[in-house]
């Protein structure tokens, strides 16, 4: 049995031997292939896990509480939105490399860019959220004795827990997307991966799908929280 | 009606409060009229005070004084004998149970949590909140095991209403805010709340305040009645009969309508005003007694009843004219009232039939009067009598 190995300048083998091999030069889908190689993809999968939820807990974690600052001082609501809606702009690409200078490659590089891509979404969505809250439950609240404080976690905060969901959810989809260009910054992912070969079909297909598929599993997750923490606004008369 | 309740069966461990506004002021900086102007009245332990007044006469705003949702300027309130001021807002308003026209319930807590609010706030234990929440559901008939686990959303509007005063109830607080809480609610059903509200009231003698701007529900629920005009100022301060008989200025003429004699006639029963004495006679009687009675009687025409005294009819002079007297009738004795109507409903009755009189009725059917258009005529240019309130004459009847 002979087989080939051909050695890419960045170390990405292609194992153009065995049963599928016409496929695998051909560019093309094969299974077979795939079988024989899913381990390439295990460490880049749980990278890019790593930085989907470090990124969007932590951006959860500053957008949450800039959003409860400025719950109760609404002038704060315009820059904050300003701020973080210009973060949103900068090109992912340039922000990677814009920041190397600064915490140099790897993940922490990564991390703060993905971070400042959830700001926005999550603080709107909270802000939003927190403001749609019926007057007349507030109103019903402050009379009945309760503190800000109590007011905030007792009937703010979960009647504003749909939207402030709604909001994770777009945010870590968004992350997943980004973090496939966390390599750039050295923090490898999926991405970096994909980026590998580029031509291969099956390469493709793989690290491209197992990005969508994490989307869809973390999209899902925060969908069942959201269905279970809002049952009350399911309940028809 | 002002004793504080002395029944023993009543739900409440706790005393109602009395409730002083001393000149009580409430101005905006930068507006030139005080929302509230130097409103001083006082309220009875266990009494409904009602404020009402047209748009922007500061009604919400005294009430909202109360509980400190909103602060006073000047002067000051008094909840049994104490300043508000001194109080702690958020403690002061857990003894003070809060009911609002939109009733804002949390849309995202079971019924049961929402009337467990204040409880669990007052740290409650479990066992106690669950026994008070079934009792206080019960006291605003809404059937416990029914209702307790569902949300607001899954209840109608009068339901709902319900739960935001057994909600406000939860604490057995000593005074009510109440603001227009049957304001969202369809005339048939607020006339149901309202009535069902003034019964709940006899037993649990809470004093209430209560803002309207509906003078007729003013007039109906409260003990006394506060009219406020515009720019926070008290026109008058008397119990619902007296404000109908004696309206102290135009503005409050105005304001109780121009069928003030009307409303007064629903604060009274036909019990209350002298009715016409009727010639009672009976077939086979002699005529000559009952041309007697005829001669005593307030109107010349005889009425006939059964030997148990109960209205047949009105006797035709036809009936007169042999010895005895004959069973003929000129009309029946429709439309007949009893002791126990509002004289409101009274009178309908009586217009609404064509006559000028009918036979008033006890509660065996007896005859025990007349009553007709005339003599509810003499009686509103009466002076005044006693009239009932709203809340008493609910109470009679249950």
């Amino acid at each position: 049995m002979t087989f080939e190995l051909i050695a890419q300048e960045d170390g990405f083998f292609r194992d153009r031997s065995g049963e599928g091999a016409n496929c695998v030069r051909d560019e093309g889908f094969c299974p077979d292939w795939i079988a024989d190689n899913y381990d390439r993809y295990v460490t880049p999968f749980f990278e890019h896990v790593y930085l989907t939820v470090t990124s969007v807990a932590i951006g959860f974690v500053i957008a949450f509480a800039l959003a409860l600052l400025a719950h109760r001082r609404q002038w704060m609501v315009g820059p904050v939105t300003g701020l973080t809606g210009t973060l949103y702009t900068i090109p992912s690409v340039a922000f990677f490399v814009l920041l190397q200078p600064i915490t140099g490659l790897g993940y922490t590089t990564a991390i703060v860019a993905l971070v400042c891509y959830t700001l926005l979404i999550i603080f709107r969505n909270v802000v939003t959220g927190l403001a749609a809250v019926p007057p007349d439950a507030k109103d019903a609240a402050r009379g009945m004795g309760l503190t800000d404080r109590q007011m905030l976690w007792k009937v703010e905060l979960p009647l504003a827990l749909p939207e402030i969901l709604a909001g994770l959810r777009i945010a870590a989809t968004t992350t997943v997307g980004l973090a496939a260009l966390a390599f750039l910054a050295g923090a490898g992912g999926l991405g970096e991966q994909l980026d590998r070969d580029p031509e291969f079909k099956s390469n493709v297909a793989v690290a491209g799908g197992l990005a969508v598929g994490l989307a869809a599993a973390i999209d899902l997750v925060i969908l069942t929280v959201q269905r279970v923490a809002t049952r009350w606004q399911r309940a028809a008369a | 009606m002002t004793e504080p309740a002395a029944t023993t069966e009543q739900t409440s461990d706790r005393q109602a409060a009395t409730l002083e506004f001393r000149d009580a002021t409430k101005r905006y900086p930068g507006q030139e009229e005080p929302a509230v102007d130097g409103l001083s009245l006082e309220v009875p332990a266990g009494e409904i005070c009602v404020l009402v007044g047209p748009s922007g006469c500061g009604k919400t705003t005294a009430m909202r004084m109360v509980n400190r949702m909103i602060d006073i300027t000047d002067g000051d309130i008094l909840l049994d004998g104490v300043s508000v001021r001194e109080r702690r807002p958020a403690e002061l308003r857990r003894e003070i149970g809060y009911a609002i026209q939109q009733i804002g319930l949390f849309p995202h807590l079971s019924i049961a949590d929402n009337i467990a609010t204040v409880p669990k706030l007052l740290g409650w234990d479990k066992q106690r909140i669950a026994s008070r929440v079934d009792e206080l559901l019960e006291l605003v008939s809404l059937d416990p095991g029914e209702t307790r686990d569902r949300y607001p959303a899954q209840l109608s509007g009068g339901q709902r209403q319900r739960v935001g005063v057994a909600r406000a109830l939860a604490v057995d607080p000593p005074l009510m805010l109440m603001d227009e809480p049957f304001g969202a609610i369809d005339p048939i059903n607020r006339e149901r709340l309202q009535n069902e509200f003034l019964r709940l009231q006899q037993e649990i003698r809470k004093t209430i305040v209560f803002v309207t701007h509906d003078i007729d529900e003013a007039i109906k629920i409260g003990d006394k009645i506060a009219i406020l005009k515009k720019g926070g100022k008290l026109a008058q301060f008397a119990p619902p009969a007296e404000l109908l008989m004696n309206p102290q200025s135009k503005f409050v003429e105005d304001f109780v309508g121009a069928d003030r004699c009307l409303k007064r006639l629903a604060l009274q029963r036909v019990r209350d005003i002298d009715l016409w004495k009727a010639a009672q006679v009976r077939v086979g009687e002699p005529v000559s007694e009952a041309r007697a009675k005829l001669d005593d009687a307030d109107l010349p025409i005889a009425l006939l009843t059964d030997d148990a005294g109960r209205p047949l009819g009105w006797l035709s002079e036809a009936a007169l004219h042999g010895e005895r007297v004959e069973h003929h009738l000129r009309s029946s004795a429709e439309p007949s009232v009893e002791l126990d109507d509002i004289l409101r409903d009274a009178l309908a009755d009586l217009l609404g039939s064509e006559t000028q009189y009918g036979p008033v009725v006890d509660k065996a059917g007896r005859v025990a009067g007349v009553l007709s258009i005339e003599v509810i005529g003499h009686f509103l240019n009466e002076a005044p009598t006693e009239a009932r309130t709203g809340a008493e004459l609910v109470g009679e009847e249950a």
